[in-house]
């Protein structure tokens, strides 16, 4: 531990019981909000947080009062009362209970049922729908509007987990396609999931819902200021749960429609490069990189898996197995169907929601020819779309 | 042995010797004893899993574990604390206290009373089982789903999952079948006189606790059956593909689970008048609106299960019921809190171990249950959720409110199990560590969570890094604290200052009239209760 952080540290530590402008770099609140949902949880956090905290000391208080005076070494005389006689004292035990039931349904349940009403309103003035889809260790975003389809998926280098290289500002929160959203429109956010449950989680815009497979469920947000928010998955969803982060990023409108025309383009370009036949050498380099990316975080870097949790790809019988008949129709539980249809039941996922036909065609002609398997030939990413 | 035992020698009733008395046993005070040892056995096997867990969240990075360990070891955790640790010692406490102070000579179902211990060792092999196989080359090593087994994540998880769910099934047929012989002990053992509104508070918690067991307990057996049939014979009760539905899953899991808090904490809230009356010399503060506190909780609390699935999409009128009804359960609560008070005030107090550590379970207990209030509210819970802040909140509900009154049980009734008077120095340490490191490790866990920290993550971003640092520092210093407890509690079964039969001054109750240790038939004459 740095000189530096020791004292942040420290500093931290006095700032928990100073005032917000005190901290150093000791996040301990509700992170600053960004959408009206943000807002209005903030308030209702604050104001619970200071309501519970009075109780605490008051009820406390009088407690620490009756350990420090009514002690035997002060020669106290023990009272003899098991409850209260005289009606007096019988409306003075019912005080505090009725105290309590006015601050549960009124001081805290009128803001709480507000917030509710705030949070579930997810289609009123709606002016633009995305749809999340969570699976195995991504995040899929579509824009059903546009067309546009994305997956944003972890981009913290494997070296930096295993302390080979320095932790990055962002380490576990920055993704390589973020979720591109404009400013000052309500998004209606769609969500459902491919495989396990997954949660949605953005702090800073107040909301955190469940994508459930099967399923669809809503959530909403209408960002106020362009920037960059970061949350990540929130249910454990198997052993890249912490790996699955969530990042946003909000622009100016004008900035977003250039975004979607871009984007737009580019699947047009991948669209047609599917269309022509790659070198083996084009396979191999985008199937290296694609592999790194989505495959390697189960069957390790070198093929090998982990032994009884996910199979080796080094020597694997399936692998080195057949993938099209002569027909040009998948094999049924061979290599590609595998990759393009998942296991049901595991954590092998169907990829062809996820993958394009280059990637798919790509990573199953890497798997083919490395880690000692030889079997030297190609598949094309034709190929790949005419089995979909 | 005890001069009782001795005198028992030859005569029918004298228990065999060796391990065969413990294995045949039918003595509620020797199968008060298993349970107690298995608990205290088992909590050090929870706690040292939490160590490598903590050490691991030490700093960012993968350091010692992959995350496939890791999944496991926090999931295993909370079920070896909550079914091995917690609830076995409330039930070695009751089958130990509750003959003494309802003056029954045993439990009124000895034979089912030894089967019911005999159980847990078995689920304790079972759920712990994977992690060896997984050495040897078998399987993926245990549930790897969390404690809460949710679906479908728990359809796709090695077969340490199986392990698990037969292991909940053996467990939850010991705790049926415990419920079920304290509710007969207490319905038809009461010595005359001991009417039902005459019990023990710590009774009227055990006996609430018991029957909230054998309503919830049969609907966990039935989800994790579910769920194996899932995984195994092809049925698809959570599985959308099939017209399932993986939500059903949490609703069936809670209905169990929320009453499973108060299962753990009611025998703790039965047990922490009789302490804070003894040490305040003072007798205890309404009875009767305690006793009907307790029942309305527990009626509550099968009702209320919703607020640990806010996130999964619920209605808005689902949610604002749910809201509602968790907020509730703050009145009869408070009148608890309110009783616990209203019995020290004005008493003349001491504070021997027993009473420290009742009282550091009220004040702990406190942040524990206001935490709760404030999760109730469904929009503040979408940020609470899932993150370090619920952490913070069970654990200040489950181990201070749970485990520090298990403990301040301990202290106060181990002088009358063995005879012998506890080491006060050490064990006031022990009450002293614990509280300051109970509070070092999870206040921090409060901050992270709130700052957007989610839980059962192996590796964390920058800005969570000090406070769990400090979070892991606060876990090592009281896991340490523990040992002390184990050396007290040896150094009070070898020996020790003999203890008389009325162990504290102002201790009330039939269990204080018999000698220190209690003979093993205690009450050879039954007992008659005056006014």
């Amino acid at each position: 531990m740095s000189a530096r952080r020791a004292i942040s540290m420290l500093l931290g530590g006095l700032a928990v019981f100073g005032p917000a402008s005190a901290r150093a770099s000791l996040d301990w609140n509700l992170p600053p909000p960004a959408t009206p949902l943000a807002l209005d949880t903030l308030h209702v956090h604050n104001t619970f947080m200071v309501i519970t905290l009075t109780i605490f000391v008051l009820v406390f208080a009088i407690m620490i009062y009756s350990i420090v005076v009514h002690r035997k070494s002060r020669n106290h005389e023990p009272a003899a009362f098991t409850g209260p006689g005289t009606a007096a004292q019988i409306f003075w035990t019912l005080i505090p209970f009725l105290i309590l039931v006015f601050i549960d349904f009124i001081v805290m349940g009128i803001p709480a049922y507000h917030s509710v009403e705030v949070m579930q309103d997810t289609r009123t003035d709606a002016d633009m729908v995305v749809k999340v889809t969570g699976s195995q260790w991504k995040w899929q975003y579509e824009y059903p509007e546009e067309g546009i389809k994305l997956v944003s998926s972890l981009a913290t280098p494997r070296a930096q987990l295993d302390g080979q290289a320095a932790k990055g500002e962002h380490y576990l929160r920055e993704v390589d396609n973020p979720l591109v959203l404009p400013v000052g429109k309500k998004v209606r956010i769609l969500l459902t999931s491919t495989d396990v449950i997954h949660t949605w989680w953005v702090p800073q815009f107040g909301t955190k819902r469940d994508a459930i497979p099967g399923f669809i469920r809503e959530t909403w947000a209408t960002i106020a200021q362009p920037g960059v928010y970061r949350g990540q998955c929130a249910e454990l969803c198997g052993t890249g749960h912490a790996f699955m982060p969530v990042v946003v990023q909000a622009v100016m409108e004008p900035e977003y429609r250039q975004w979607v025309a871009q984007k737009k383009a580019e699947q047009s370009a991948q669209a047609a490069s599917a269309q022509r036949t790659w070198s083996r050498d084009e396979l191999m380099k985008h199937g290296q990189e694609i592999y790194a990316k989505v495959c390697a975080v189960c069957h390790q870097p070198n093929g090998q898996g982990i032994p009884g949790t996910f199979p080796a790809l080094a020597g694997s019988k399936l692998v080195n197995g057949p993938l099209l008949d002569a027909a040009g129709r998948l094999v049924k539980d061979g290599h590609l169907d595998r990759v393009m249809n998942g296991k049901p039941g595991t954590a092998m996922q169907a990829f062809k929601a996820t993958l394009s036909d280059s990637d798919i065609a790509a990573v199953v002609t890497f798997e083919r020819n490395s880690f000692g398997n030889k079997m030297g030939d190609l598949v094309q990413p034709a190929q790949v779309k005419a089995v979909r | 042995m005890t001069t009782a035992d001795l005198a028992l020698h030859g005569s029918p009733h004298a228990p065999p010797r060796g391990l065969m008395r413990w294995l045949t046993t039918t003595n509620h005070k020797d199968i008060g004893t298993m349970y107690l040892v298995f608990s205290l056995v088992m909590f050090f096997v929870g706690g040292a899993m939490i160590l490598l867990v903590r050490a691991e969240l030490f700093q960012p990075g993968m350091q010692m574990m992959q995350p496939e360990l890791f999944n496991q070891l926090i999931g295993v955790h909370a079920l070896v604390m909550i079914f091995m640790a917690l609830m076995p010692a409330a039930t070695g406490f009751a089958n130990w206290m509750i003959p003494l102070m309802i003056g029954a000579p045993d439990m009124a179902l000895p034979r089912l009373n030894n089967w019911s211990f005999w159980l847990l060792p078995p689920a304790a092999a079972l759920l712990l089982m994977p992690f060896a196989l997984a050495l040897f080359g078998v399987g993926s090593g245990a549930i790897a789903t969390g404690w809460t087994f949710y679906a479908p994540l728990s359809v796709q998880d090695g077969m340490g999952l199986d392990f698990a769910i037969l292991a909940i099934h053996l467990l939850g047929i010991s705790s049926v079948m415990g419920s079920i012989n304290i509710v007969v002990t207490v319905f038809n053992l009461r010595a005359p006189g001991m009417t039902f509104m005459k019990l023990p508070l710590f009774v009227w918690g055990w006996l609430i606790t018991a029957f909230m067991l054998i309503a919830v307990i049969p609907v966990l057996a039935g989800a994790v059956t579910m769920l194996l049939t899932d995984r195994h014979f092809g049925t698809h009760f959570f599985n959308a593909a099939g017209g399932g539905d993986p939500i059903l899953f949490q609703h069936l899991f809670w209905f169990f689970g929320h009453p499973e808090v108060y299962i753990v904490l009611f025998p703790v809230w039965g047990l922490t008048p009789h302490i804070l009356s003894a040490f305040a010399r003072k007798p205890v503060y309404g009875y009767r609106a305690q006793v009907y506190a307790f029942w309305v909780i527990g009626i509550l609390s099968v009702i209320v299960w919703g607020h640990h699935i806010m996130t999964s999409g619920m209605s808005t009128g689902a949610l604002l019921y749910f809201m509602y009804s968790t907020m509730s359960i703050s009145l009869p609560l408070s009148v608890l809190f309110f009783c616990w008070i209203a019995t020290i005030w004005r008493g003349a107090m001491t504070f021997e171990a027993p009473m420290l550590f009742a009282l550091g379970m009220i004040v702990l207990f406190g942040i524990g249950g206001l935490t709760g209030l404030v999760l109730a509210d469904a929009a503040a819970d979408a940020q609470y959720h899932h993150s370090y802040f619920v952490v913070a909140h069970f654990h200040y509900t489950l181990f201070a409110g749970g485990i520090m009154g298990i403990m301040a049980g301990v202290y106060f009734w181990l002088p009358k199990m063995t005879g012998h008077m506890i080491d006060e120095i050490l064990a006031k340490w022990h009450f002293w560590l614990t509280a300051i490191a109970f509070n070092l490790t999870f206040l921090p866990q409060f901050f992270v969570g709130l700052a957007g920290m989610p839980r059962r993550v192996p590796d964390y971003a920058l800005q969570f890094a000090e406070f769990n640092m400090l979070s892991s520092i606060g876990a090592f210093v009281l896991g340490a604290a523990q040992l002390l407890f184990l050396i007290v509690v040896v150094k009070c079964i070898r020996g020790g200052p003999p203890a008389p039969a009325k162990v504290w001054e102002g201790a009330e109750g039939l269990e204080w009239t018999v000698p220190s240790p209690p003979p093993h038939h205690t009450f050879q004459t039954r007992p008659v209760i005056g006014e």
